[in-house]
């Protein structure tokens, strides 16, 4: 129900149409955003929350840093596919009562993943954790290693 | 966030969850790559301010992605007049900052069993 300002006199016409109007573009917008507000969002902003990463560079491999402040080991899950890291988990939520309860950290699925720039060699991928940061080291696949050229002097 | 302009120091607002329990307060601030030397916990004039500094980073690759703000971590607090501060514990663990604020025993709430 829409709250409908208190006229002294009658509606002009014109108000009314206004009105109307004002009222339908309000129903509009509610058919659309339950619609389809939440499937037209890109596959990574389904999740509520996206871990930040940086991502670091030199000749021989990617290191992929993710902000993932107090997780546990099995909480954090790594795959690679082709060049694309996916880092992805759940946190659980643990309250020890009930009484009151700020939140502002995310808790629930996560994940994230982005894709390197090169191919990178699958099985020497390594992974640590520590103060709430993940570290991937990534090496780069052989071909895709900066190759040096000796140029021979006649 | 960019330094300011006289050079005040820029920090990141931690996201925190804060519980209330029957003994007082129970903060937990994320600050991902800050270790316990990193952590300064002050009170002064009724507010709690709490601060994560960084670990530097020992990469030494280039930085050629970055979402990670590089700045520290810092949050203040007006503090409940009944916490007793000279009782504050704080732990950091896997970039949580744990801070407990235990309120002074003769504001907690107590039992009075009938005879």
């Amino acid at each position: 129900m829409n709250i409908v300002r208190y006229q002294r006199y009658p509606q002009t016409d014109l108000s009314a149409v206004l009105d109307r109007i004002t009222s339908m573009r309000a129903e509009m917008d509610r058919v659309y955003t339950s619609t389809f507000g939440s499937s037209f969002r890109s596959p990574a902003s389904l999740s509520r929350w996206n871990p930040a990463v940086d991502v670091y560079q030199d000749k021989d491999q990617f290191v992929v840093v993710a902000e993932l402040p107090g997780l546990k080991k099995e909480e954090i899950e790594i795959s690679l596919h082709d060049a694309t890291l996916t880092i992805s988990g759940e946190r659980k939520h643990e309250v020890s009562s009930e009484q009151g309860f700020f939140t502002e950290r995310f808790y629930g699925k996560y994940q994230r993943s982005l894709t390197l720039p090169t191919p990178v060699d699958p099985d020497n991928v390594k992974a640590s954790y520590r103060d709430g940061l993940l570290q991937v080291v990534l090496p780069k696949a052989e071909e895709a290693k900066p190759k040096q050229i000796e140029v021979a002097l006649k | 966030m960019a330094p300011n302009e006289d050079n005040r120091p820029a920090f990141v607002t931690p996201l925190v969850d804060i519980e209330t329990t029957d003994d007082g307060y129970v903060i937990r601030a994320e600050m991902p790559g800050v270790e316990k030397g990193g952590v300064e916990i002050t009170v002064d004039h009724g507010e709690l301010a709490i601060l994560g500094r960084r670990k530097p980073t020992e990469l030494t690759a280039e930085l050629i992605y970055r979402e990670i703000q590089p700045h520290d971590f810092r949050r203040v607090y007006e503090l409940d007049p009944s916490i007793d501060t000279t009782k504050l514990g704080a732990k950091i663990d896997d970039g949580i900052l744990t801070v407990t604020l235990p309120k002074a025993e003769t504001v907690k709430p107590r039992k009075i069993s009938v005879q």
